[in-house]
């Protein structure tokens, strides 16, 4: 919210400079996002008395001597044809800095310096300058919108500063206003907290007016939906007389960023920005049945509002009707059919309060806003309402464009508008905070934001203003102490009277960590996705349409497609990852992710959906393989101390023969294999890339084995290689498991060689194994060892069906 | 005899000094003193030698046994050093090539900075609570004191999955099922994902937060700003200090925001800290009265304070990390960068 130093000096003495009170605003909860002189960019600008003005023969060029007072004086070339000898202008000297215009002399194209020149043969030293060239507007500065030189004040010193003449020094605070403090949402607003933080008196604006007898018999207001607008208040104004405002109102808009348009219009938006009230003005002559009703719009009902835009209405929007027809889009923006115009002699002065949920939800669904909906959403209260018709009125006659009725009408729900008492206990406020702040600082802080406490033992009184609605209870007075008092007097403390609890990590997340640690080390580098996914990456995936993957949660209001399910699969997510590192020039890569799927147990959604903690792996590269990514498959059952086994597989977007299912306990918990070459080639891959999923939440029953001292072998360890003639079909599981079945002491068993041949037969292959035996409890013997041998290739002849190879 | 036996050494000796390699050194060795060798065979003879003789003869031959196999140890001493030699001058690397790595992969940076916040306060004694990404409106906001018609709750900035669940916007929900599950006192963190309607140059619609609750006996806002010091102390600095100033959240009264002093400029004022030696770190406060009745704790007796924390926020301060959507592009030249 822009908030002019000057404007805020006529309600509070500020004697500070603006970057000492932009400090006390923030100390107090008010951050300055800018601040800024209005002059910021101009310097080197003076008053110049032009004592001679020649033209310069067949040039639109007038050669003036320019006194500027201690400054000199001044040869200047000028082209303005409201140039003249006895008169005084803007000067800007060498070196000054002022705006650049395009050739229209009323575009500004930037910051130009000014240089030495010679035009024509003459020498020119500085410029006279246009009100736009100082960046001044016609509201601004009353003759700043001429097209040529801007005229000064007779009475200018020659060599001045212009920039106190023309209100440049006048500093901005564009300060940010948090949701809880609505009445700050205001000029005046922010004035009584600068009075508080400094410790000034506050300066009401003037709100007297006299109302003479002219009424305006039957008029009428009814609020029929009293539960969206708490208080409306109309004022009947006549003799009307349609004028440009004054040039301290048009300069005070035009810094907040309004431009004036009519002193009527002018009078609301004034308020606007000084009391935080939206107003609004309806040419009497157009409010058809001397009345004025505020109902819920009829459905399909239409309203032209003052933009000329044309809106069709329902039941959840507010209008303001007169006898027949909506006249405005309550709290948003007055319909065309009533605007003030020039010829308005009569206006109907409203000042509302509406509720705030419904103007943002109307404000919302109409794709309609303004300065007074925005403040109607931020919250205004019943106080200002009141307020403000009397300032408005109060306006009317101090600008005298028109005389104030008797005609008030106000229909209200009862809400007080004056102070409500509170009274808390100064322990507990003290409490709150942690710090003793005294009966005398906290009396003196209460008192400048206008709370009236008054201290009988523990017990304080407050009045509350009726505009701080946040006002509660003691944690509420707690924040208006410490704020005011400073919080660099919060001192740090340890929870001296808090209970010693242990905390850290639970199981699961302990176990996490050591699993994301685990495969850390195993060279995978650990990503993070977001938690929603595309429809697309599911038909990425192929997956059939009965796949329970696309029982997906869909959000009623993703920021777009791509963003609209929540995912139930890690993969896609990771496939786009590595093809984004393929894409990127990456050609080889290890990534884990854990993170949630999310399993719906009924759509739409009745209850918390199943969140899975769901590891995936993905590598890729030349060197990888799916023996490389079953490694680390191996390294999650390692670090849980589990055993996987493996059976071929398949998944609609894997390789048909390179894919297994991962089996815990009997208990499938995921696969991996090598990803189908055709979503390869549709990702653009240039490496092979292969992907696993495990369900961690299956995995966690399991998580938290003891763990046990294996102690080392009594007695030596026999190891013996085999090679083995097999059937192509046979697999490694399959003799690994004979073998084991086959004899107890075998304790570990490792493929360390596959070959396939001419010599073997075109449906055989050879694997050689090494067998590790361990002695229990006794030592081997030689033949104890070949005993075993014996029956481990007795059990393979039969089943699976292998022979040694000769 | 005497000669033989000379000549039988010299030969040897002279073989052995010619001896190119291992190879040709054991010939030698055999042929001298192996079963069939010249030496061995004057010791076989030494049956026709007179036994008077013997003594003497047998002195010799070991001596001259001795003085052979003494240059045979030599040599082959000389030879081993040579092979050895050999060996290392054809095994010469260029010691500047490239080194070869099986690198271990790196934790998110995200992960990182949960790991050491979940050190930092896991030693105060906080539990940490994981709550759940989807939550309902409830626990999101109602309960939280953000009312039905706050501005937080509207559509742009919530995802809804349907009318009464969401997208969790806050570690915050996590709070109200702590506090509805324990009772005092309660000290926990709870780190996790969060969403907003949210995507442009410097918002990602998922990020991580933290949130920091305490509920016990005669928690103040003092205690808040001591446990804020440590922490901000451990992750950017010993000699980093907080600066407390008024905000507003619903569900805290007093709400402070809390800056730190810029840990890179010391709070001169630099770029980082865009001049003002402060940077804005998170938000607090005293949790709000209403929201403690609200989940029967007795605020006559108990008190509490509750943190916010953008993790993402300080991976990115801390690492310099320039842009939030690095951290969800999984791009291993990012993920690689930070092992902290």
């Amino acid at each position: 919210m822009l908030v002019p130093l000057s404007w805020l000096k006529e309600y509070v003495e500020i004697d500070v400079s603006p970057k000492e009170l932009e400090e006390k605003l923030f100390s107090c909860g008010f951050e300055v996002e800018e601040l800024y002189e209005l002059g910021k960019d101009i310097d080197g600008v003076v008053v110049g008395a032009v004592t001679s003005c020649e033209p310069i023969p067949e040039t639109h060029l007038s050669l003036c001597q320019v006194d500027a007072g201690s400054h000199g004086s001044f040869q200047v070339c000028c082209g303005a044809d409201n140039v003249r000898a006895g008169q005084k202008f803007p000067l800007a000297l060498v070196g000054a800095h002022v705006y650049a215009t395009a050739k229209d002399h009323v575009t500004v194209e930037g910051i130009m310096q000014i240089k030495k020149g010679k035009l024509r043969g003459y020498e020119s030293v500085g410029m006279l300058c246009s009100g736009t060239e100082l960046g001044l507007t016609e509201d601004l500065y009353p003759g700043a919108g001429y097209n040529g030189l801007l005229v000064l004040p007779e009475d200018a010193e020659a060599g001045a500063d212009v920039k106190p003449i023309l209100g440049l020094d006048d500093w901005m605070f564009d300060i940010s206003v948090t949701a809880n403090r609505p009445d700050c949402q205001s000029i005046y607003g922010i004035a009584r907290e600068v009075a508080a933080v400094l410790g000034k008196e506050i300066k009401a604006p003037a709100l007297d007016y006299t109302e003479t007898d002219v009424k305006k018999e039957g008029f009428t207001v009814t609020v029929e939906a009293q539960d969206l607008c708490p208080r409306y208040i109309g004022h009947y104004v006549y003799d009307v007389k349609i004028e440009p405002s004054p040039a301290w109102m048009r300069r005070r808009l035009a810094l907040v960023g309004i431009g004036a348009i009519s002193n009527i219009v002018d009078i609301t938006n004034y308020i606007l920005k000084e009391l935080g009230q939206p107003m609004h003005a309806f040419d009497y002559n157009y409010i058809g049945g001397n009345r004025i009703n505020v109902r819920r719009a009829k459905d399909g009902e239409k309203i032209v509002t003052l933009d000329e835009k044309e809106f069709t209405l329902n039941s959840s929007n507010l209008v303001i009707c007169d006898g027949a027809k909506p006249v405005a889009l309550a709290g948003i923006m007055g319909g065309l059919n009533s605007e003030i115009i020039d010829t308005t002699t009569e206006v109907l002065f409203e000042s509302a309060k509406f509720a705030h949920d419904n103007i943002r939800k109307t404000s919302r669904a109409l794709g309609q806003s303004s300065d007074a909906s925005a403040l109607y959403v931020k919250g205004v209260c019943e106080y200002t309402t009141v307020m403000a018709m009397k300032r408005a009125l109060h306006l009317i006659e101090e600008l005298g464009c028109g005389k104030v009725s008797s005609t008030h009408a106000e229909v209200s729900t009862g809400n007080s508008v004056e102070p409500r008492p509170l009274a808390v206990s100064v322990k507990k406020v003290n409490g709150v905070l942690g710090i003793e702040v005294s009966d005398a600082d906290i009396l003196r802080i209460l008192k400048a934001l206008n709370f009236a406490p008054v201290l009988k033992g523990d017990e304080l009184t407050l009045q509350i203003p009726a505009y701080r609605e946040d006002m509660e209870s003691y944690p509420d007075v707690a924040e208006e102490v410490i704020r005011m008092y400073g919080y660099e007097h919060v001192k740090g403390t340890f929870m001296p009277t808090a209970e010693v609890t242990a905390g850290g990590l639970n199981l699961r997340q302990r176990t996490e960590l050591k699993l994301k640690r685990a495969l850390c080390a195993a060279g995978a580098c650990e990503g993070m996705h977001y938690s929603f996914f595309s429809p697309s990456d599911l038909n990425l995936l192929r997956l059939p349409q009965d796949a329970p993957e696309r029982n997906a949660i869909e959000l009623l209001n993703p920021i777009n497609v791509d963003l609209s399910l929540m995912r139930t699969t890690l993969a896609p997510q990771m496939l786009h990852a590595i093809a984004r590192n393929q894409k990127r020039g990456i050609l080889e890569g290890r990534i884990f992710e854990l993170g949630n799927r999310f399993i719906p147990k009924s759509l739409p959604l009745t209850e918390y959906p199943d969140e899975r903690e769901t590891l995936c792996v993905g590598v890729f590269g030349k060197e990888e393989s799916f023996f490389t990514l079953k490694g680390f498959a191996q390294t999650v059952a390692k670090t849980l101390g589990l055993t996987f086994s493996y059976e071929a597989g398949t998944r609609s977007f894997l390789h048909p023969y390179q894919t297994a299912e991962i089996i815990c306990e009997g208990e499938n918990v995921g696969y991996l294999g090598t990803l189908a070459y055709e979503i390869a080639d549709e990702m653009d891959m240039r490496v092979p890339a292969y992907l696993l999923e495990i369900d961690l939440k299956k995995l966690s029953k399991w998580y938290g084995k003891p763990q046990v001292f294996v102690p080392l072998p009594k007695f030596a360890e026999e190891k013996r290689d085999f090679a083995f003639v097999a059937d192509k079909s046979i697999t490694c599981a399959q003799i690994e498991t004979a073998i084991r079945e086959s004899c107890s002491y075998v304790t570990d068993i490792h493929l360390f060689d596959v070959y396939e041949g001419a010599q073997l037969g075109a449906d055989k292959k050879s694997m050689a194994f090494s067998v590790v035996f361990t002695p229990k409890d006794e030592e081997f013997t030689a033949e104890m060892v070949e005993g075993y041998v014996k029956k481990i290739l007795k059990h393979l002849e039969r089943d699976p069906g292998v022979t040694l190879r000769a | 005899m005497k000669e033989k036996l000379q000549k039988i050494r010299e030969k040897a000796i002279a073989e052995i000094e010619s001896s190119q390699g291992m190879e040709r050194l054991n010939e030698v060795r055999s042929a001298i003193l192996g079963k069939k060798g010249e030496l061995t065979a004057v010791l076989k003879g030494m049956k026709d030698v007179a036994p008077e003789d013997r003594p003497k003869v047998g002195q010799w031959v070991n001596e001259a046994r001795e003085a052979i196999e003494n240059r045979l140890a030599e040599k082959m001493k000389k030879l081993e050093a040579e092979a050895l030699r050999r060996k290392y001058e054809s095994e010469k690397i260029d010691v500047t090539m490239p080194a070869k790595l099986h690198a271990a992969g790196k934790l998110h940076p995200v992960t990182q900075v949960r790991n050491q916040l979940v050190d930092i306060f896991g030693s105060m004694g906080f539990d940490v609570y994981e709550g759940t990404e989807i939550e309902t409106d409830f626990y999101n906001f109602t309960a939280l004191n953000i009312p039905r018609d706050h501005p937080a709750r509207d559509m742009q900035d919530t995802f809804y999955l349907s009318p009464e669940f969401l997208l969790r916007t806050q570690t915050s929900a996590g709070q109200i099922h702590v506090m509805e599950e324990k009772k005092p006192p309660i000290k926990i963190i709870s780190p996790g994902k969060v969403f907003r309607s949210d995507d442009d140059a410097t918002h990602s619609p998922m990020f991580c937060q933290m949130e920091g609750l305490v509920v016990d006996k005669g928690i103040t806002l003092c205690d808040l700003k001591g446990i804020l010091d440590v922490f901000v102390q451990k992750i950017f600095g010993e000699n980093t200090t907080t600066r407390l100033r008024p905000s507003y959240f619903p569900f805290t009264e007093p709400s402070v925001e809390v800056d730190v002093s810029c840990f890179q400029c010391g709070g001169k004022g630099c770029k980082l800290c865009k001049g003002t030696g402060w940077i804005e770190v998170l938000g607090a406060g005293v949790v709000n009265t209403k929201v403690l009745r609200d989940c029967g704790i007795d605020t006559d007796v108990y008190s509490g304070f509750a943190f916010g924390i953008g993790m993402d926020r300080i991976a990115m301060l801390k690492y310099g990390i320039n842009n939030i959507k690095l951290l969800f592009e999984s791009d291993l030249r990012v993920l690689d960068q930070i092992d902290d």
